[in-house]
This record gives structure tokens, C-alpha cells and sequence, in this order.
């Protein structure tokens, strides 16, 4: 309809009737093709969204804390996180927390690189290393919370895991991460401790990458965070391994030297540690250290 | 004009065969659009200037930051040979495919009358806008074991697609063959659609036109769409680590590589980089001067 109305209203404007530069058909196509366009932009990373908070500081002043949050988080923390920082934005209505979730890896790099972030929360410890090493943390990190792999299937278990060692069969689809990331090197230590040989068909870029593929059922298993079958609800089923705790992930948080807004910054880590943030954590699978 | 002229000296020599780093040197030195010598307007140049750098200086980045002393050392690498050759044999094979679907395409959009035909464009391109990601997610919803066409190739013959080479090609094939097509299309759009009429009334049917004019006509358009698309399906990495996975031999190309290592080693994957830039680059250059200058 919207496409009907528009040719008239151009050809009132110029009033030559004739003229009209796109059929109803085209401006349909064109229409869609701008839609998924904008799709495209708003699935972006979200560290570029940070921007539009400073503004909101000339606003009330009834919380001393203001300005945009950037917390780049480990890609395990996904919806805990998320939910924390939309209680945090409740207790604090100046303040605008935006996340950055990835590989702690690929986190760390960024934040050495330059990135504009507040605060870091790592998978492991090794990462947070890479980071007070290069002199981009303000203070000591702390363990905030832990985590251990658990083995991911598909709802149903149609392949019939039972246990590590079905990480061996190679007529199975099997995924973990990559060694390169920290749920990949939990799981080279979990098979070195179980001195199993895996066979797997891919090595998954993060762990949600890998938790997708068994929602998605494409793989038989994957090794996961047992927050991240948790999160996953009905469609994935965890499997417990008792050589799981050979690898027990610490993950550490800490406040950025370079942070755009350091006072929220501390709020937040504050936050994170206090009782809320343990409840929430708890809730969604995690250990408490 | 680039043959020196020798015989004055009394010396009679063939000329020089004709290598594509011959072609560019002049006598004078300077190539004849040169010395026409059409000054370019300072509203072009500037912007022209400042894109080039735009362009060349993240190149430039890598060059002044590569560890070259390690160079040799990770090139010996047999993780980065295994995947600079499956890139490059995915690549051509996504390439290939892509011509024999891509330009059958391009012909019915620019040549037939089927109605819809803006439709049709705008679908066929939807892999330009979508983010690679999406694709590998859609690709599979549809080839996955448990995709709408997947889960049937897998209860009948038992394979499934996901985490193979297959799918490497299958997903470069999804995000570059747009390229191919627009390419092509425009090609068709250019080319005088006479010499069709021509052959259609000297009694050629409608495949034998396609076949002996109109695709001699068009080959230099499809060449160029062709380098794009192999160009883009070297480089792809989103649909391909969705779809296809990770696993070094199988479907570990080059960008996937660079990704994974530039989690924990950013020196090697600026060494993979630049040895994915070079060995593009290369290729591109050969191409382009063997193939499409001389038509």
C-alpha cells in the first residue's frame, strides 16, 4: 500500500505524472533489500553501540554513577551477564551497560589493542594474564566464579553418549573448541587426563559456536561449560564426566586501566561479587570459588 | 609500437614474444595513455588519493608489523600449507560451480523475458547483504543432517554434509557466486544483443547461440566475475567456520587460520595473512594480465 501511495505523492510534487522513476514491484525489492541491509547492521558487535550513553549523563542526577559500561565478557557469560547488567541498569538509571561477549582470547587481544572497554571477565586465568601483562588492568583480578566442561548432546541423545570415551569413535560428529580458546584447552587437559584420543570433525571458533551445533543437532556431542547446557534449556541434555574436575575453569574479573568511565567500572565488579551477582551465577550453573 | 624497431642496425631479430611484464614498456617509457596526457581534475584526485591509502595502508600495516624473521620458519609449517591448499583448491572449486549455475543465471536475468525478473535479482544477490554467519546457519537449516533437504541425504544414503570439504565449497559457492552473476549480467546488458538475432536468423537454435556467440562475446565479462568470485570465495570465512566447522585438513582454510591464531598468536597470523595477501595478490595480478587485457 505504502508502495501505491509514494509515485503520487512524487507526482504531485513535480507534477508530471509520468515520471516515475521505480515500478511499485521494484521499490518492493529495493525495500527488501534495504531491510535485510539494516539486519545486517544491527547484528554488529555491540561494543560499537557504547556511544549514545554518554548523553544520558546530563539527565537526573538522583545515582551518582552515569555514562555508557563496557564489559567485554568471556562468551560463557552470555546470558548471566545480560541479565545482571539489565538489574545493574535498574539500580542505576543513568548508567548504560553494553556488552562485549567473544573468546576471552579474541577479548583480550582487542582490549590490548586499544578497545574501549571498562571491565574485562575472562574464561580463564591464562587470558587475564595476557592482559595484566601488558599493563591494561587496574589493580588485581578476582576469581569470581567457576566453571567445568560437561559434554553437550542433542535432546534425546539420539547417538546414545555415555561417557568421555565416546570422544574416541569416529564414525560419531563431534565437536569441541579449539585449543586456542579456554574451553578448548580444558578439554585437551580433560583428554589428557582421561588419556582418551579424540576424533572430532571440528574445533569449534567459541563454546557457544560449539553449543550451537548440538541445538542445531548437526553434531552428535560437543564438550561445553555445564552453564552453557544449562542455558541452552529443552534441546540440549548434559552428561556428566567424572574426569571434569581434572580441569576446574577460574574465571577472573578486573577494572581496565584505560576505562572510558572507571567509577561504574568498580561498580560493576563490585557488583558482580556481591551477593546478587553470586545468586545470579549460581542460577545459571556456575560454582562459587 | 613495443617492438623496438632494429633493423636500422642491420641487426634482424624476431620480435619479443609477447609476456604479459612486456606489455606495459614503451619506448619512451611512458605508456600511451600518458602521453595523451589527459590531466586528472583535483576533484578526483584527491579522493582517488586518499582512497588509495585508505586501501594500501592497512597492506602497508602488515608489512611494517610482519615478524619476517619467523617467516620462513612458519611457511615450513605444515598446518599452514595444508590450508593455504585446501583454500585454494575450495576456492577454484567454488568458482567452478559457480560458473555453471552462475552465468545459466545471469542469462535468464538478462536475456529472457520470465516475469518477476527484479525478484529474482534481488534474491540472487541476498548473500551480498547477508551477514556470512546467517548464511552458514541457513545453509544449515537446509543441508544440516537435520536441514530440510539434509535430513533426507542423510536417512538415505547416511552422509551428511556439515564438517566436510564439501561444505567448504558449498559455502564459498553460497557467498561468492552473487559476484559471478552481477558480473556476468552486466556483461550480457553490454553486449549487442544483435549478433544473437543474427545467429538465431542463419538458423542457430537457441543453446547454439548461447554457445558459440554469446558466450565468446561475454568472456571477458565472465573472466572478470569469474576472478571476483574467486577472489571472495579465497577470502570467506563466516558461512564457511559455521557450516563447514574447524578442523585443520579438511575445513580449515587459510582466513580460518588467521582467525584462530590471532586468538593467542597475532604475530602468526599476520605471518598467515600476508601469505594468504601474496599468494591472492599473485594470482589475481597473473590473471588479470593474461586474461583479461588480451580480449
Amino acid at each position: 500500500m505504502r508502495a501505491a501511495r509514494e509515485p503520487k505523492l512524487r507526482s504531485a510534487a513535480n507534477g508530471r505524472a509520468m515520471a516515475l522513476p521505480l515500478k511499485p514491484r521494484q521499490l518492493l525489492a529495493l525495500l527488501a533489500v534495504a531491510l535485510l541491509g539494516l539486519t545486517a547492521c544491527g547484528g554488529g558487535d555491540q561494543a560499537g553501540s557504547d556511544s549514545s550513553g554518554d548523553e544520558r549523563s546530563a539527565g537526573s542526577s538522583e545515582s551518582p554513577l552515569s555514562g555508557a559500561l563496557t564489559v567485554f565478557a568471556a562468551a560463557s557469560l552470555t546470558d548471566v551477564f545480560s541479565e545482571l547488567g539489565d538489574a545493574f541498569m535498574a539500580d542505576n538509571p543513568d548508567v548504560d551497560v553494553t556488552f562485549n561477549f567473544g573468546p576471552s582470547s579474541g577479548l583480550a587481544t582487542q582490549i590490548n589493542q586499544g578497545a574501549p572497554a571498562d571491565v574485562f571477565a575472562s574464561a580463564n586465568s591464562s587470558q587475564m594474564t595476557v592482559v595484566t601483562q601488558a599493563g591494561s588492568a587496574e589493580g588485581e583480578p578476582t576469581i569470581f566464579t567457576e566453571n567445568v566442561l560437561q559434554i553437550a548432546v542433542p535432546a534425546g541423545n539420539p547417538a546414545g553418549i555415555t561417557g568421555l570415551s565416546d570422544f574416541a569413535n569416529a564414525d560419531l560428529t563431534l565437536a569441541i573448541c579449539t585449543p586456542e580458546v579456554p574451553c578448548g584447552a580444558a578439554a585437551e587437559t580433560v583428554f589428557a587426563a582421561a588419556g582418551i584420543t579424540p576424533s572430532v570433525d571440528s574445533l569449534e571458533e567459541d563454546v557457544r559456536a560449539a553449543l550451537t551445533k548440538v541445538e542445531l543437532g548437526e553434531v552428535d556431542a560437543a564438550l561445553v561449560y555445564v552453564t552453557d547446557v544449562l542455558a541452552a534449556g529443552d534441546k540440549v541434555e548434559g552428561i556428566d564426566f567424572p574426569e571434569t574436575e581434572e580441569e576446574v575453569n577460574s574465571y577472573p574479573i578486573v577494572a581496565l586501566t584505560a576505562a572510558p568511565n572507571p567509577d561504574t567500572a568498580t561498580a560493576w565488579v563490585e557488583f558482580v561479587l556481591s551477593d546478587v551477582g553470586a545468586a545470579a551465577l549460581e542460577g545459571a550453573g556456575f560454582r562459587t570459588p | 609500437m613495443t617492438v623496438p624497431n632494429l633493423t636500422q642496425r642491420g641487426v634482424r631479430r624476431p620480435p619479443p614474444p609477447s609476456r604479459w611484464w612486456r606489455t606495459r614498456r614503451w619506448p619512451s617509457g611512458k605508456a600511451p595513455s600518458q602521453r595523451s596526457g589527459a590531466r586528472i581534475p583535483l576533484a578526483l584526485l584527491l579522493p582517488a588519493v586518499v582512497g588509495i591509502a585508505f586501501l594500501v595502508l592497512p597492506m602497508v600495516g602488515l608489512l611494517i608489523r610482519a615478524p619476517w624473521s619467523e617467516l620462513l620458519v612458519r611457511l615450513a609449517e605444515p598446518e599452514v600449507g595444508q590450508a593455504l591448499r585446501l583454500s585454494l583448491i575450495t576456492a577454484t572449486l567454488a568458482t567452478l560451480v559457480s560458473m555453471v549455475f552462475g552465468i545459466p543465471i545471469a542469462w535468464v536475468l538478462a536475456r529472457s523475458a520470465v516475469r518477476g525478473r527484479s525478484i529474482l535479482r534481488a534474491l540472487v544477490t541476498v548473500p551480498l547483504v547477508l551477514p556470512p554467519v546467517v548464511g552458514g546457519v541457513a545453509l544449515f537449516l537446509v543441508l544440516g543432517r537435520r536441514g530440510i533437504l539434509g535430513s533426507w541425504l542423510y536417512e538415505t544414503f547416511g552422509f551428511s554434509l556439515p564438517f566436510t570439504t564439501a561444505a567448504v565449497v558449498i559455502a564459498e559457492t553460497f557467498v561468492a557466486m552473487p559476484f559471478l552473476v552481477i558480473s556476468v549480467e552486466g556483461a550480457l546488458r553490454a553486449a549487442d544483443a544483435r549478433f544473437e538475432d543474427a545467429a538465431a536468423t542463419l538458423g542457430a537454435n537457441g543453446w547454439s547461440t548461447f554457445r558459440r556467440v554469446t558466450l565468446p562475446l561475454v568472456a571477458p565479462g565472465i573472466a572478470a566475475g569469474a576472478v571476483l568470485c574467486w577472489a571472495r570465495a579465497l577470502g570467506e570465512f563466516g558461512a564457511t567456520i559455521t557450516f563447514a566447522g574447524n578442523f585443520p585438513g579438511t575445513t580449515q582454510t587459510m582466513p580460518l587460520a588467521v582467525y584462530l591464531a590471532l586468538q593467542n598468536d597475532p604475530e602468526a597470523a599476520i605471518v598467515l595473512s600476508l601469505v594468504l595477501l601474496a599468494v591472492s595478490l599473485a594470482t589475481l595480478t597473473l590473471l588479470r594480465e593474461r586474461w583479461l587485457t588480451r580480449s
